[in-house]
């Protein structure tokens, strides 16, 4: 089967403009709603307690909401239901320091007569922790950019490596955009799938852009938007493919994967969704508007392909013994 | 046919290799390395302890004063005044000025790491940076060894506690069935043990009830109250002596079946403990166990041997613990919990089952996919995405890795990736064959020409996760690990593997039939 079969480049360059119309506008969105509704962050980087109770049969929200609000030192937990009708969250942002009185154990008490209930799980974070790990998670995404930047620098050429990075910002942004506007929870694992995006992107990125080295080397036209519209057309099939079977995967887990795991896999789609687009529309573009320049990148490669012959010659003379 | 070749050797061993390692893991058998399931899988208790260590430095300075009284006593020098000042210092007051210069070179040889300053005949003692640094490190270091060994003598499978960042202490206790086991777990790892024997000042003894906390200060002394009955006692707040002299604690039972708890003293505490037992015959001694009285028995005689009893009307499992807590030792700092995860062995099994069947969907989906797309090339595709899965979990579990939530979900997307090499390569075979080119021809240079690209494409990532690895905690390590372990993998069964098995079916490979073999219709050699 051939869904994307080659025939001549699609003029993508031409529409650049456009797709950064909309790139700007969704970036725009994305960071008034991180900056004026911010982030829900959970208890991992906020500190708090959260209690999982599972009932035999539906679990009576009401009463939970009763009970728990008989004690004041609970003010402001708040009681969802999770995944199905007979698993609730209680969310407060108390949390014991002491071993011996624990939120849990306090809580547990409190729910004593709502019905018949097994506590599942009980996280409980200080909001000195929550702080250290939030400092920690944006250290790690800044020192994931640095080392991608010199490597792309390092394999590729400057502009490559910013325009990647460029593009990466790109995605996470509208990622973290969405998460705010369905007001996803932000936990540790969201941290993980936003760093995950960050790679997947990258990859797709990566991908397009070696074809890109490819055609400087390959293509006679000097013009680089003609050059970036025949490598992205070719690499058109296998983008969308990959993409595809990702996005098959991601779906399934946020599907079947279970309540836990549903802001992980929900942040994932948008992910693989966002990166897909900027690989195709976004990263290319960006390229051209930093002023690269294929003659100078030609001559810079061919001052590299003289200097490794002349390493080489200069090796078999040593060899032969004439030096 | 040709022979095989390396290529296909190599993978062919891989997938030995991935399924003999894989299987311990699969089967959860006995034996054999395996993977550990992470506690959000089975079940469990994890905690992050923070370490009170200014409470190691306040308990080290009062141990300095017993010392100094101990020494002074034993070398016939008179003092008055032995204070504690704010956890940080000692002071005294010399009453012979004959004395000074030989105190002062006793307390240099006996008292390490501490600075005296004297001014006439008063002194004061305090600790150097290093030492108190020193100290908090090893108030840590200690803290890590005890509730380990805590944690080991109540009989659990696999605690792990260690030392994380500077100054806190991470403790993972899997398979806790109850809740009143996780709290006895809690309680264990919190008991201070710090048992202290102190006598009752009996001079002012009676005005305890009645006495404020700090004018008990101003004399020297502290009130505590009885485990029991809460009644209130006025005691020397230098101690007779500590649990660090302690050598062992047992349960056992008095004369009316009751469990106490008895312990032995080693040679020093002995001594000391005989010594004041001998010159207090009439007075009171109290047994002190974190900052709570447990009995006060009347001294009768002199006690040599170095054996003492505490009574304190305990429940059985109480003793037992209480026991587990002495012998291990006390913790020079007391802990509290900054994080606390517990999750119940149900939700751990369900986490398990729902991620699995996410996991066995999303592969059937993109086999078929692959199957449908790309022919017989889907297939060998498939055969290196199965290779893949199984040296994932080989790999993992000779790392002993542990599996986590986040994990799972990294190897339910490294199936998403893990073909992608093959896709890319499929794509550049396909492009290949449309110019015309021969199957051998396309195949060769379809790799090469791939090449580069997947390899870009996963050094960068494999950037991505080694950062994510190194900051990350717990489950975002997991994740990490299992993608990092995916693409390697995926480097030799998708580009090794994939193309070894082209090479070797490649006399099979009938150019007309580009159709079945790759999923294309036109094209093909002219």
């Amino acid at each position: 089967m051939e869904i994307f079969k080659y025939k001549k480049p699609l003029s993508l360059m031409n529409k650049s403009k456009r797709f950064g119309l909309l790139s700007i506008t969704l970036l725009i969105l994305s960071l008034g709603l991180i900056i004026g509704k911010g982030f829900n962050y959970g208890i991992d980087f906020a500190g708090g307690t959260l209690i999982q109770v599972q009932y035999k049969g539906t679990a009576p929200i009401e009463k939970v909401r009763e009970a728990i609000d008989s004690d004041a030192s609970y003010e402001g937990a708040t009681v969802t239901f999770f995944g199905s009708e007979d698993e609730v969250v209680i969310r407060t942002k108390t949390s014991s320091k002491a071993l011996g009185v624990d939120v849990g154990d306090q809580m547990r008490a409190l729910l004593q007569g709502t019905g018949d209930f097994e506590v599942r799980r009980v996280d409980m974070v200080g909001a000195k922790v929550g702080s250290e790990l939030r400092e920690k998670g944006l250290m790690a995404m800044v020192l994931a950019i640095i080392g991608i930047l010199i490597y792309v620098s390092f394999r590729f050429e400057w502009r490559f490596a910013v325009a990647s990075v460029m593009a990466l910002m790109h995605d996470v942004t509208i990622a973290m955009g969405m998460i705010v506007l369905f007001n996803v929870e932000v936990n540790l694992d969201i941290l993980a799938a936003l760093l995950t995006i960050l790679g997947y992107s990258l990859n797709d990125t990566i991908i397009v852009f070696d074809r890109i080295r490819e055609g400087i080397r390959t293509i006679k036209d000097p013009d680089l938007g003609a050059i970036i519209d025949e490598s992205v057309t070719r690499t058109l099939s296998r983008t969308t493919l990959t993409s595809l079977t990702t996005f098959f995967v991601v779906l399934t887990l946020y599907l079947f994967g279970g309540e836990i795991i549903n802001g992980f896999s929900f942040t994932l789609l948008v992910g693989v969704i966002v990166g897909t687009y900027s690989s195709i529309f976004v990263a290319s573009p960006i390229l051209m508007w930093l002023g690269f320049s294929v003659a100078g990148f030609r001559e810079k490669e061919a001052e590299k392909l003289k200097r490794e012959k002349e390493k080489e010659k200069m090796r078999a003379m040593y060899e032969n013994g004439t030096l | 046919m040709k022979t095989l070749n390396f290529r296909v050797i190599l993978f062919i061993f891989a997938l030995i290799f991935g399924v003999i390692f894989s299987v311990p893991s699969l089967t959860q058998s006995e034996s054999g390395k395996k993977i550990t399931l992470g506690l959000d899988l089975q079940g469990g208790l994890h905690m992050l302890l923070g370490v009170k260590s200014e409470i190691a430095i306040e308990s080290r300075i009062k141990s300095m004063a017993a010392s100094v009284k101990y020494i002074f006593d034993d070398e016939d020098i008179i003092f008055d005044d032995l204070r504690m000042i704010e956890g940080e210092k000692i002071t005294f007051e010399l009453l012979d000025k004959d004395d000074v210069a030989r105190s002062k070179a006793l307390l240099k040889e006996e008292l390490e790491g501490t600075v005296i300053i004297e001014d006439g005949m008063k002194f004061s003692v305090t600790m150097t940076e290093e030492e108190i640094e020193r100290t908090k490190q090893s108030a840590i270091k200690q803290a890590v060894e005890t509730i380990r060994g805590r944690l080991n003598e109540f009989g659990l499978a696999e605690p792990t506690v260690a030392k994380q960042g500077e100054d806190k202490i991470l403790v993972e206790v899997p398979g806790i069935k109850t809740q009143e086991d996780e709290q006895r777990i809690r309680e264990l790892i919190a008991r201070a043990a710090h048992l202290q024997l102190m006598a009752v000042d009996e001079d002012r003894n009676i005005r305890v009830n009645t006495m404020s906390l700090a004018e008990a200060k101003s004399y020297g002394d502290v009130i505590l109250p009885d485990v029991n009955s809460g009644e209130k006692y006025l005691l020397r707040a230098i101690p007779i002596l500590d649990g660090s002299m302690l050598t062992d604690a047992k349960v056992g039972f008095d004369e009316s079946n009751q469990p106490v708890i008895n312990f032995t003293l080693n040679g020093q505490g002995a001594k000391i403990f005989g010594d004041f037992t001998g010159i207090s015959v009439g007075k009171r001694m109290a047994v002190v166990l974190d900052n709570k009285v447990y009995s006060a028995p009347v001294i009768n005689e002199r006690i040599g041997g170095g054996r003492v009893q505490i009574s304190g009307r305990f429940e059985i499992s109480e003793a037992h613990d209480l026991a587990i807590a002495l012998r291990s030792g006390a913790l020079l700092a007391p802990v509290y919990v900054m994080e606390k995860r517990s999750v119940g062995p149900s939700l751990g099994a369900d986490s398990i089952k729902a991620s699995s069947i996410a996991l066995a969907l999303g592969f059937i989906l993109v086999v078929i996919f692959m199957v449908v797309y790309y022919g017989m090339a889907g297939i060998i595709a498939n055969v290196a995405l199965i290779g893949n899965l199984f040296l994932i979990l080989a790999i993992m579990s000779l790392f002993g890795a542990t599996l986590t939530l986040p994990g799972m979900a990294g190897i339910v997307l490294t199936v998403g990736m893990a073909v992608d090499a093959n896709v890319i390569i499929s794509e550049r075979i396909r492009e290949l064959l449309h110019e015309g080119k021969s199957v051998a021809k396309s195949i060769e240079n379809g790799y090469s020409n791939a090449f580069t690209a997947i390899w870009d494409a996963n050094v960068t990532t494999l950037i991505a996760a080694t950062v994510l690895y190194a900051y990350g905690t717990g489950a975002i390590k997991g994740f990490a690990l299992t993608m990092s372990i995916g693409i390697m993998a995926s480097m030799l069964t998708a580009i090794v593997g994939t193309h070894g098995i082209y090479q070797w079916l490649l006399p099979k490979i009938d150019k007309n039939k580009l159709g079945l073999w790759f999923g294309i219709r036109t094209g093909g050699a002219k």
